[in-house]
């Protein structure tokens, strides 16, 4: 069983996120970065398919993004992957989806895979729409959401979360997963791990490496544009009172001024 | 007038609100459009609506193929009729499935994609709030046509009573769209309330709930107003309730007319997911938590004696 699992490094959540105003893109190198928190239980999962598919398999972490994104592919390699694919290059700032996910499936192209797993959102772009971006464009089934993931041979089974409860989603390999945090636990690394990962191999790839065109990619030729943006005034704190016994009185006379009574 | 095309969301054939809020806002680009897409004999109960909400035309496709099977049969269905009608736009609500089939109609018509519109112009221009409500972006769509997918509740549904022209799709799935079947749809818990990303109010509770007995409260104060039942990724992650009730990054992103957040101190995960509610109120008995913040209404106190006189107060207020 070959598994690539995607990994995006992002700013921490924790960060002041900020756009910049020359390109409009997201500043990435003023704040501190980290491994996208859902990538981390991709990872676990792949980990876990691995151990029970037993011989044979193989861990690929796949990340598009700058050099300093390298900090968030050892992690990968740390938790235990085998080795590590970055596409890199400063023609990719800016790329939108869209285009990422063209990058993306270009450079899996030219990889073995069983399963493609990601997180089902990036905490920066939050779009959640990767998985069906890369199953439509590498012509493999999509399934997404998922809160649990059985592999058994050669098909795959998902519970799919819902907005009533779960569907059970099947499909045949290759296929493209993208899974939820609630589906495990992610491990810490161990120091043997992180030893390790230093010596895992690692390829660096240009978008002429992986054969991806120059025009489809980038800022300029990406297929949406940010017009502008401010930021949002803070929200003026409105009135904050003290239970002295009337709360329930009080917040109902709120909620009568403000016509939902 | 161009046509906008407004892929319908629905439960079983029943409109959503986010599909006649859709409707409302296409009349400002041009002449809409429904596409409604379901099983077999589902659009029965939802023409009326959409003719109801401003929809001229109303193409229908019904198939099990379309019913059973992952996004992909919608997302050739709509990417044909993008090709066929050329329309100015195309809106989805911004559910995790009106977002999946708007991805793949991009890849499919080499269009952009705007995600997760708070707004939109009559140009096409999106508003969208990122970095959990902090910054607002305009952003176009520079290439092919403009698909927008459109949050939940960010314009109020208007009628425009219309004859509607149905017009049914010969629907045929080719196989490569069959990769990813639905075996088994499995319904949880909760029942009876609106869903979390529609609803009009939301009631949510986190931490300061205690347990999943404590729940009952909140669902009580819920149902006196009408609201969906919404949680911290605390009080998902303990088991209290339902994962699909969790707001938040990595959960719902809800942007009601009236957020209630009971025992939840509004971590920026939690933020992340509420914070272009348009009025909210924070009931807790911290009064440092940071929920108060963003709180047009906070009350610092025991959300166990508050959320029950609350609702008593309003059963007895709306009679």
């Amino acid at each position: 069983m070959n598994i690539v699992v995607l990994v995006k490094q992002v700013p921490d959540t924790w960060a002041e996120r900020k756009l910049q105003d020359g390109d409009k893109t997201l500043d990435r190198a003023s704040v501190d970065v980290v491994m996208n928190e859902i990538d981390e239980y991709a990872v676990e999962e792949a980990l876990r398919i691995k151990q029970s598919a037993g011989e044979g398999s193989e861990i690929t972490v796949l990340t598009m993004g700058p050099d300093r994104a390298v900090e968030t592919i050892r992690k990968a390699l740390a938790m235990g992957a085998d080795k590590a694919v970055h596409l890199s290059d400063e023609a990719l700032h800016g790329s939108c989806a869209l285009q990422t996910s063209y990058a993306l499936a270009t450079v899996l192209g030219t990889l073995d895979y069983d399963l493609v797993i990601c997180g089902s959102e990036s905490t920066d772009a939050r779009l959640s729409i990767m998985a069906p971006l890369l199953a439509e464009r590498l012509g493999v089934p999509q399934l997404s959401g998922a809160r649990k993931v059985t592999v058994s041979d050669k098909t795959v089974r998902i519970e799919r979360q819902t907005e009533s409860g779960y569907d059970v989603i099947e499909a045949a390999t290759p296929t493209v997963i993208s899974v939820v945090e609630k589906i495990n636990e992610p491990r810490y690394p161990s120091f043997k791990g992180i030893m390790a990962a230093k010596k895992k191999p690692l390829t660096t790839l240009t978008i002429a490496d992986a054969g991806i065109a120059p025009d489809q990619v980038g800022l300029a030729a990406a297929t949406s544009s940010v017009e502008s943006f401010s930021t949002r005034p803070p929200r003026q704190a409105g009135q904050i009172v003290k239970d002295e016994g009337d709360g329930g009185s009080r917040v109902a006379d709120f909620l009568a001024s403000q016509k939902f009574l | 007038m161009a046509e906008v095309l407004v892929i319908v969301d629905h439960l079983d054939g029943t409109p959503k609100k986010v599909t006649y809020e859709l409707l409302t806002k296409a009349r400002e680009l041009g002449e809409p459009s429904a596409v409604f897409l379901g099983a077999p004999g589902q659009s029965a109960a939802a023409l009326d609506g959409l003719g109801r909400y401003g929809a001229r035309k109303v193409y229908v496709g019904e198939s099990d193929d379309i019913a059973g099977f992952l996004t992909a049969p919608k997302a050739e269905i709509v990417a044909a009729l993008v090709k066929n009608k050329a329309p100015v736009a195309v809106l989805f609500a911004s559910s995790t499935e009106g977002k999946e089939v708007a991805a793949r109609v991009a890849v499919k018509t080499g269009s952009g994609l705007l995600a997760d519109a708070v707004d939109l112009d009559a140009d096409g221009t999106a508003t969208q709030s990122i970095f959990g409500g902090a910054v607002e972006v305009k952003s176009t769509v520079t290439a092919g046509t403009n698909l927008v997918t459109v949050r939940p509740n960010s314009t109020p549904p208007v009628e425009q009573a219309n004859e509607v022209v149905v017009e049914q799709l010969t629907v045929e799935v080719t196989e490569a769209a069959k990769g990813a079947r639905i075996v088994e749809s499995v319904v949880e818990g909760k029942g009876g309330r609106p869903d979390l990303g529609d609803a009009a109010i939301v009631v949510s509770g986190g931490r300061g709930v205690g347990a999943a007995e404590g729940f009952g409260i909140i669902e009580a104060l819920a149902d006196s107003l009408g609201a969906a039942v919404g949680a911290s990724r605390a009080a998902t992650d303990a088991g209290w309730y339902p994962h699909q009730h969790q707001v938040g990054q990595t959960g719902r992103t809800v942007s009601p007319q009236l957020y209630i957040a009971a025992g939840i101190s509004g971590a920026i995960q939690h933020r992340a997911g509420m914070q272009t509610s348009k009025t909210i109120v924070a009931i807790n008995k911290d009064a440092e938590a940071p929920i108060f913040e963003l709180a047009d209404f906070g009350l610092v106190g025991d959300l166990f004696t508050v959320v029950p006189a609350l609702t008593e107060q309003i059963v007895k207020r709306k009679g």
